[in-house]
């Protein structure tokens, strides 16, 4: 998987690996933090990770440079990720994480505009279909990991605009 | 030995029991006898012997000749001219002195010991004593010296005169202020605060405008060379710099750590200098940045800290130390 993935200036830039005492500076940091690790996670189109996994990642681990962020501090970006709405704990020793580089409330949105615009309210849909259905193939949440679809799914249901509903062979959705 | 009288022990007409000794013996000689007596007028004068190991303390009486018309005693003729008392149960008799046994004996014991203690503490002490003369001569040399300066007597040139004159301002200062002159508390603090302000306005200007308060107490207590400040003075001194408008201040950091800088001084200016020289190398640590300043590494420390603390600086905290380098996260978009 050796994309040409951008890396950001910070990533060359040794302080980015210590998080800093000054609070306009730290959040500055956990800024560039938050959108790396949603960035490289959408191009490596990794949607769940272990904390162990992220630790030795080169998202945390600069070999080159010699840096790594040390775990407290990886803790710490993966919190304001959580708070921002792109990170959820799996478990609840928080060993492992759900990824989500748009918000779900996002995607579902998304989502909805395309049911919308291609006339197909009121319409059933199995999960799969949304995801990897001919008719998607050029939407942005094709291919989408359905932890992060269900999630969408449930946004939409919170707004009255979709219901999830159990099909034949697994799960499907209608829409409103 | 002659001079004794037989006796029976018991007072004669016109004598009185003074004292009474127990555990008494008297040696004619060097040989044990038993009951006699001596006149007093006999007595020329009285010795005390120290008690040894094995051997009990004594009194040596001496004595006059026999007079011709003594009363028989034990002995006729004897060839010594002294008696010598073994006291066994100490509580040796001094002429004149109301002797004691029991509590009253163990107390004199127990001042004895007392007065010798203080002897042996009075001859330990006796070189320092003679070290604070030397050092007041000291102090004398240099006050004298300096006067000589002052009115231009002796042959010494301006640059000797320039030279000695920064040794006797590292070095001495005539009469200082001590707690005795002015009693401790805050006006002894007072007092000192500005005799501070008087030494350290020249080395302060030396360095930079600022020095830690550890380099202040070294420098400030060698001057004085005697009645060297406590830190706790010291620091209570420093506290009031400000109060009383003097032209230094003291500062505490967030680290905890304290300087002394002038008033002049503008800490959060040299800040700005210190982001420049920091963003010509790249980045520098403490020590680094010490050394292409001039100043000490503790210093240099607070610095680039306090740099940080305005986000001029950030830091890279590694296995490699600690390094600072310009606040790219709020510069760089």
């Amino acid at each position: 998987m050796a994309m040409s993935f951008e890396w950001p200036w910070q990533y060359r830039f040794p302080p980015f690996f210590t998080l800093q005492p000054n609070v306009d500076t730290r959040q500055k940091q956990l800024a560039a933090w938050c959108s790396l690790v949603l960035s490289f996670c959408r191009l490596h189109k990794q949607s769940s990770m272990t904390v162990m996994e992220a630790q030795e990642s080169p998202l945390f681990n600069n070999v080159k440079l010699q840096r790594k962020l040390p775990v407290e501090s990886i803790q710490i970006v993966l919190e304001e990720l959580r708070k921002k709405g792109n990170l959820e704990w799996l478990d609840k020793s928080k060993s492992s994480f759900l990824i989500m580089w748009r918000r779900p409330e996002e995607w579902g949105k998304l989502i909805y505009q395309w049911v919308s615009r291609s006339g197909q309210n009121n319409s059933v849909f199995t999960l799969y279909e949304l995801t990897n259905g001919e008719d998607t193939e050029d939407e942005e949440f094709h291919g989408l990991d359905e932890a992060t679809l269900l999630r969408a799914l449930q946004a939409l249901q919170q707004e009255h605009k979709a219901e999830i509903i159990t099909v034949s062979d697994g799960r499907g959705v209608k829409f409103f | 030995m002659d001079r004794f009288v037989w006796t029976s022990g018991l007072l004669e007409i016109n004598e009185t029991l003074v004292i009474q000794q127990r555990g008494v013996r008297i040696y004619d000689g060097e040989e044990k006898e038993c009951c006699m007596a001596i006149l007093l007028s006999q007595i020329v004068f009285i010795e005390e012997q120290a008690a040894g190991i094995g051997k009990s303390a004594k009194i040596v009486v001496h004595l006059h000749p026999a007079p011709p018309n003594k009363e028989p005693g034990p002995f006729q003729s004897s060839k010594n001219s002294y008696v010598k008392l073994s006291f066994k149960e100490h509580g040796q008799i001094e002429p004149g002195r109301i002797k004691a046994v029991g509590i009253v004996g163990i107390e004199r014991k127990l001042e004895e010991k007392r007065k010798e203690t203080d002897k042996n503490i009075s001859e330990a002490f006796e070189d320092l004593s003679k070290l604070m003369i030397k050092a007041k001569e000291m102090v004398e040399l240099s006050k004298s010296i300096a006067n000589k300066i002052k009115d231009k007597q002796g042959n010494i040139t301006e640059d000797e005169t320039i030279r000695f004159k920064s040794y006797l301002l590292s070095m001495g200062i005539a009469n200082p202020v001590t707690r005795e002159t002015y009693g401790s508390g805050t006006q002894y603090h007072m007092q000192l605060a500005k005799q501070l302000a008087g030494i350290l306005q020249a080395p302060l200007e030396e360095r930079g405008g600022i020095m830690s308060l550890t380099e202040v107490y070294c420098l400030v207590n060698r001057a004085r060379g005697m009645e060297l400040l406590s830190p706790e003075d010291l620091v209570n001194a420093c506290k009031m710099l400000e109060a009383l408008k003097l032209p230094l201040r003291l500062r505490v950091f967030d680290s905890g750590v304290m300087v002394i800088e002038l008033q002049s001084h503008k800490e959060e200016e040299m800040v700005a200098s210190a982001l420049e020289t920091v963003s010509e190398k790249g980045s520098l640590t403490s020590e680094e940045f010490a050394k292409l300043v001039g100043m000490s590494v503790l210093l240099a420390k607070e610095r680039l800290l306090l740099a940080e603390k305005m986000g001029h600086l950030c830091r890279d905290d590694s296995v490699e130390g600690l390094r600072f380098y310009p606040n790219l996260f709020m510069t760089q978009s």
